[in-house]
């Protein structure tokens, strides 16, 4: 008899296999991590499912089945004691205090839960640590669904029995994946960074010609060109690296208004060289001084992103590295054009004069738009 | 400009983190949450056994009582929650290489409710070598070959049967493998017959199994009304099964009966693979007001799951992406990780779908690799793999 009621039971089994369990869902609670930027501290939020905790610790005082607010408040005390004394969490391998705060409700597709709010001291900075053990000892199949949010950038994790414990980021893959992510954010924070562009369109645009008399001739090759190019270019980089440097190193803080008005100021200036050219033959010097503010500007980008924890100088070389490879590129794309057309009246007249007219142009609105918090262009 | 790139970037993915937004609620009495036990004896016997369970939780006999409980209550109610509270109660042995045979026999049910076949065979495997006289565990074995496509393991596994469980048992177990393995309707004629003479099954629960198994291979045929016949002779047996409401469902969709479909899977809307019919069943209604805050909570819950990480609702996901989002791309390929999973007619099924409406036929090749290679007969994927292949003929619903 009992055999046959145990293959009873199986057959039932066999039957629901194929269903998905997800049915009224596995248990699941969500962390939600913030580190403090300028402090060491991490907020927390936290929501897990009441009737996970009424399972694990009682929350229906009445018995009835229902569970009120009344008698889920009643219990905020028990509920912050019990779900943080599993939660570890450490920076820079010193264990932080977890301090609880107040308690709402929200809503998930399986039901209410309770969101309590905490903050974490830690006595140091550095990498943080997770060791989650929420509902271990009762529903091993129990996850945490944890976001740690730095900056602009957030980790999420999956915790749970089996994988308590994880660190968010160092440790070389995260460094190197940091770095490309770095170098990513320099190409492309060039590459939309019209401002950028332009200045160096300005100051290259006359790279293919020489100046002659109150004329311009083209250039007789391709030698000339190149090493009036590649000094533009160079002293535009070392500059702008000097600045990056010590503006996200913190050396150097600018007000970011000023920085932007200068940049537009800038690509006034280049453009306006063109057509009436005071700076001839040191469009160098002109790269370089600029290049200094523009620094500024790509460090205040770097600024937003954050820089890495622990990898300081992989986000600072790595931001550096796609900024010159976007400059670069930009370069590629522009001299063998420019090269081709230059003894044509076209490049002279029209690319030259009139580019430069309407980089002057465009430069003079953002200058506006900077100096007194104006929106006129859409970029 | 760019910061506020990244700002937007950060807020989505912050969004995705988030749900709605935390709320005080209005006032002491306000009732949050309804919760499963109590009232029902069931329940109670669980919570009586649980707190006597905590007295001395080493204490196997009783941990595994307590286990199967749960187990239990999870496949009455569809709810995973329980298969957590079991893993619990075989915390002690749960982490061994080689746990007691009872706590084994349920860590392999656990697993494989996961989906986590190779490890639940494993297990099983082991068990099978230390007790060969266990017919739970073959019987498991069995299905769980069976749902990863080793039909000739299968068989042996049902073969075991022969000598521990009665004939109708054995006759079902070795059925279900033929119908999918060239041998339809001789399968189905073999069981109708042992069930004639068994005069039925003496236990409801197993009759309701073979019934809906019947009903099954009657549709994979083809033969419409005698797969309507016993559906409803199951469902009066067992009406709240979900595997069985789910499959008869299938079948009203398939038939355009979306009405009777809608109306049989109103009350289990808890069970996302029922929601997910439910829905299917409004769309072919054209009830489309009716759908929208299904299709939002069919969304919500297949992305709970996601961020959860397991693959446990793969197939019905594929299905709610192709069917009702119309993202054929995203279906098939959850139709293909689902696939490497599982492969019943219902998975073929989806990947077949999925690939016929992403015109990507390379990708329907290992379904139609396995129809061929297990000379599979079901009308349904004849027809489907008919159109992805119109040159090959495939073998199907000719018994």
């Amino acid at each position: 008899m009992k055999r046959l009621w145990i293959l009873i039971s199986l057959f039932t089994a066999a039957a629901t296999w194929s269903l998905p369990a997800l049915a009224h869902k596995p248990s699941d609670a969500y962390l939600r991590l913030t580190l403090e930027q300028g402090s060491r501290d991490v907020r927390g939020e936290w929501d897990i499912a009441l009737r996970d905790l009424d399972y694990a610790i009682g929350l229906d005082a009445d018995n009835d089945g229902r569970l009120t607010w009344d008698e889920v408040r009643a219990r905020h005390g028990a509920i912050a004691a019990y779900a943080l004394a599993r939660l570890q969490l450490e920076r820079g391998g010193a264990a932080c205090a977890l301090v609880p705060g107040r308690q709402l409700v929200d809503t998930h597709t399986d039901g209410t839960y309770t969101v309590l709010a905490f903050v974490a001291h830690c006595p140091r900075a550095g990498p943080l640590s997770v060791e989650y053990r929420l509902f271990a000892d009762v529903d091993p199949q129990h996850k945490g669904l944890a976001s740690v949010r730095d900056g602009h950038k957030v980790r999420t994790l999956v915790l749970g029995s089996d994988h308590p414990r994880a660190t968010v980021d160092e440790g070389a893959a995260g460094a190197a994946s940091g770095f490309l992510a770095y170098v990513r954010h320099g190409i492309l924070h060039i590459w939309i960074g019209y401002d950028h562009i332009l200045f160096l369109v300005s100051l290259l645009l006359p790279a293919v010609l020489v100046r002659e008399g109150r004329g311009w001739r083209a250039v007789a090759g391709l030698r000339a060109a190149l090493a009036d190019v590649l000094k533009i270019v160079t002293a535009f980089t070392v500059a702008h690296s000097i600045t990056l440097s010590l503006a996200a190193l913190g050396v150097v803080a600018l007000p970011s208004r000023w920085v932007e008005s200068a940049i537009a100021l800038s690509v006034l200036l280049a453009a306006l060289n063109n057509v009436l050219p005071v700076a001839r033959r040191r469009r160098w010097a002109a790269a370089f001084l600029f290049g200094l503010v523009h620094g500024f500007g790509f460090a205040s980008v770097l600024a937003d992103l954050g820089l890495q924890p622990g990898a300081l100088a992989a986000s600072l070389v790595g931001f550096n590295l796609g900024v010159e490879i976007g400059q670069l590129a930009i370069v590629a794309a522009f001299l063998p054009l420019a090269y081709l057309m230059r003894s044509t009246w076209f490049y002279r007249r029209v690319v030259l004069v009139g580019g430069s007219g309407a980089i002057m142009l465009v430069a003079a609105l953002w200058l506006g738009e900077r100096l007194f918090d104006l929106k006129l262009l859409p970029v | 400009m760019k910061p506020g790139v990244a700002i937007l970037v950060a807020a989505l993915l912050a969004a995705a983190g988030a749900s709605a937004a935390p709320r005080l609620p209005a006032s002491g009495a306000e009732v949050l949450e309804e919760l499963p036990w109590r009232a029902d004896p069931q329940q109670r016997e669980l919570r009586a056994l649980r707190a006597r369970l905590q007295e001395a939780p080493r204490d196997m006999p009783r941990a595994v009582e307590v286990a199967r409980r749960y187990i239990e209550a999870g496949r009455r109610e569809a709810d995973p929650r329980y298969y957590g509270y079991a893993q619990a109660a075989l915390g002690p042995w749960w982490d061994q290489a080689a746990p007691p045979p009872q706590v084994r026999l349920l860590r392999a049910t656990l697993l494989q409710s996961e989906h986590r076949f190779p490890e639940a065979l494993a297990d099983l495997a082991a068990l099978t070598a230390q007790r060969p006289d266990d017919a739970q565990a073959w019987l498991t074995r069995a299905t769980v070959e069976t749902v990863r496509a080793d039909y000739a393991a299968a068989t042996r596994s049902c073969a075991h049967l022969s000598s521990l469980a009665d004939e109708l048992v054995t006759t079902a177990c070795i059925a279900n493998v033929g119908a999918m393995n060239g041998r339809l309707a001789a399968s189905e004629r073999l069981l109708v017959a042992v069930r004639a003479r068994a005069g039925g099954a003496d236990n409801a629960a197993v009759d309701a199994w073979v019934l809906t198994m019947l009903a099954e291979m009657a549709q994979r045929r083809g033969t419409a009304a005698s797969a309507d016949e016993r559906f409803r002779a199951a469902l009066r047996i067992a009406p709240r099964d979900t595997y069985l409401l789910g499959a008869y469902a299938d079948f009203l969709l398939d038939a355009g009966r979306h009405d009777e479909a809608a109306a049989l899977l109103a009350p289990h809307a808890r069970v996302d693979g029922l929601l997910l019919r439910h829905a299917l069943a409004l769309r072919a209604g054209g009830r489309a007001r009716d759908l929208a805050p299904e299709l939002a909570e069919l969304a919500a819950r297949f992305d709970a799951g996601e961020r959860r990480g397991d693959g446990v609702h793969l197939r019905e996901q594929a299905r709610f992406e192709l069917a009702l989002r119309g993202d054929a791309r995203r279906a098939l390929a959850l139709a293909r990780r689902n696939w490497d999973v599982q492969k019943e007619t219902p998975d073929a099924r989806i990947l077949l779908e999925a690939a016929l409406a992403a015109r990507d036929v390379a990708a329907a090749r290992p379904v139609l690799d396995w129809m061929r290679g297990a000379r599979v007969e079901d009308v349904r994927l004849a027809r489907l793999a008919a159109q992805l292949f119109p040159t090959l003929s495939v073998d199907g619903g000719k018994g």
